[in-house]
């Protein structure tokens, strides 16, 4: 009964875009994030603090500490914001910013780099880079050559004040978020419009997730599927307050997000599917959002 | 006398008799017997019966913080700051006040609030009060604006709020 009830609040995940049937993941999906403290702040110095992971688990630090070195904070006038106290622990990193302006700042780690496998002989090897780098690296009689681009962006937002829109200029590079319903002014019980673009480009028909944290203290995973309209619109009705997280990649990359380039000791991932080359890799892009829904 | 009766009739040839009737609300901060007790921080707003903000008639925060540090909590006062306080710039005179302790509090609000740019219509006073490690409340009490004669209507709190009333007179 108490099970029936959560899967129903759960899933009750309101979406008029159409909700997609797919095909659970790899099993390795990992899942990449940024943890606020908050994400909305009033008064004259506020700071946000910031976990950054990789973990099965939404919210819990149980796998990798996510690599800060393609950490962005981009202010509310647009311009890029330093990061202070940054530091590397084991299962997580952490980042405070100082919030000195009114208005929304986006936190983003931003990963946008060439993977390629190849054999050497037997041996199979991985390297990552720029197409210059890995021309370079990658000898001239290697085989099985795959190359991917991988375009990835892991991010959240935060306002001090009233909500801005400044900062969620898109860069059009990999997927970003077009703020319909401004990412901190979500509340539980309405709907908010959020719109994806890949390269600038609406990404239509994309695999969208959204997950309520807390997945430790309730039995299922209680995931909302959405495919992204052709607009690349998805509308979510928020089932209860909490932080969420949402993940959108093309329907055929894994959903779930792709492990992000640059975790401790991490291997790239090797590029399976369609093989590409340095010329003209296979295009890989994956966006995961945290973001915080308030109660009435 | 001739001067006086030919004013009192200007006044009341106006449609809004907005300059005379005012707004008194009554409301019991109850005594909390918990280990770490602040004041509650308060927003009072005026609201549509459809929650459309109209105005505010006060905020009442830790106005003594030295530089202003009482305003990192407003944000906690999540209903209110999302219509209203998130775009102002506190202190914010004739709003902002002190925090009240537990008891009962009376407040007057006359032609000088947002009582006086109210256009005839149904409303709500909408008290949120939010506690520093305590919880955070919303009460809604209607009434009727411009009120025809003196009218109480009453609501209550469950924890952070004790009973409210909201009596309007012409």
């Amino acid at each position: 009964m108490k099970n029936a009830t959560l899967r129903h609040r759960v899933l009750a995940l309101a979406a008029t875009a159409a909700m997609a049937a797919l095909s659970m993941s790899a099993a390795h999906a990992h899942r990449a994030w940024l943890l606020p403290s908050g994400t909305i702040y009033s008064g004259q110095q506020p700071w946000v603090s910031v976990d950054a992971a990789i973990s099965n688990d939404i919210f819990y630090y149980e796998h990798n500490a996510a690599a800060l070195d393609n950490l962005v904070v981009t202010g509310p006038d647009g311009q890029p914001v330093q990061a202070e106290n940054a530091a590397k622990g084991r299962y997580r990193s952490m980042f405070d910013v100082k919030l000195e302006q009114q208005g929304t700042y986006r936190l983003a780690l931003v990963s946008d780099g060439l993977i390629a496998s190849y054999k050497v002989g037997n041996e199979t090897k991985r390297a990552r880079g720029s197409a210059e780098s890995l021309a370079k690296e990658i000898p001239a009689d290697a085989t099985e050559l795959r190359v991917s681009q991988n375009s990835n962006r892991v991010e959240t937002f935060v306002t001090r004040g009233a909500p801005t829109t400044a900062a969620l200029k898109p860069t059009g590079r990999g997927i970003e978020l077009v703020p319909v319903t401004h990412p901190n002014d979500l509340v539980e019980g309405e709907t908010a419009t959020f719109r994806f673009l890949d390269n600038g480009q609406p990404a239509a028909n994309y695999a969208a997730t959204v997950i309520l944290a807390g997945l430790r203290y309730r039995s299922e995973l209680g995931e909302m599927r959405l495919t992204t309209d052709a607009n690349g619109e998805i509308r979510v009705k928020w089932p209860a307050a909490g932080m969420y997280w949402l993940n959108v990649a093309p329907a055929r990359a894994p959903a779930q997000g792709a492990p992000m380039a640059g975790g401790p000791g991490a291997a790239p991932a090797a590029p399976s599917g369609p093989a590409g080359t340095l010329a003209e890799p296979v295009r890989r892009s994956n966006y995961s959002l945290t973001l915080e829904v308030l109660p009435k | 006398m001739p001067i006086r009766y030919a004013a009192a009739l200007t006044a009341a040839s106006f449609a809004w008799p907005a300059v005379a009737a005012d707004l008194s609300l009554k409301v019991e901060i109850p005594r909390l017997g918990v280990a770490e007790y602040h004041r509650p921080y308060v927003a009072i707003w005026i609201e549509k019966p459809d929650q459309s903000f109209v105005g505010n008639l006060a905020v009442w925060y830790d106005i003594k913080l030295r530089n202003n540090e009482g305003t990192k909590w407003l944000k906690d006062m999540r209903a209110w700051w999302r219509k209203s306080g998130r775009e102002l710039n506190m202190p914010v005179d004739g709003l902002s006040g002190a925090t009240r302790a537990p008891g009962e509090h009376t407040v007057q609000f006359g032609a000088g609030s947002a009582l006086g740019r109210l256009a005839p219509g149904e409303y709500q006073v909408v008290l949120e009060a939010a506690r520093e490690v305590g919880g955070r409340e919303l009460v809604k009490v209607p009434f009727v604006w411009p009120p025809k004669g003196s009218t109480t209507t009453q609501a209550s709190g469950q924890h952070e709020l004790g009973a409210v009333s909201v009596t309007v007179k012409p």
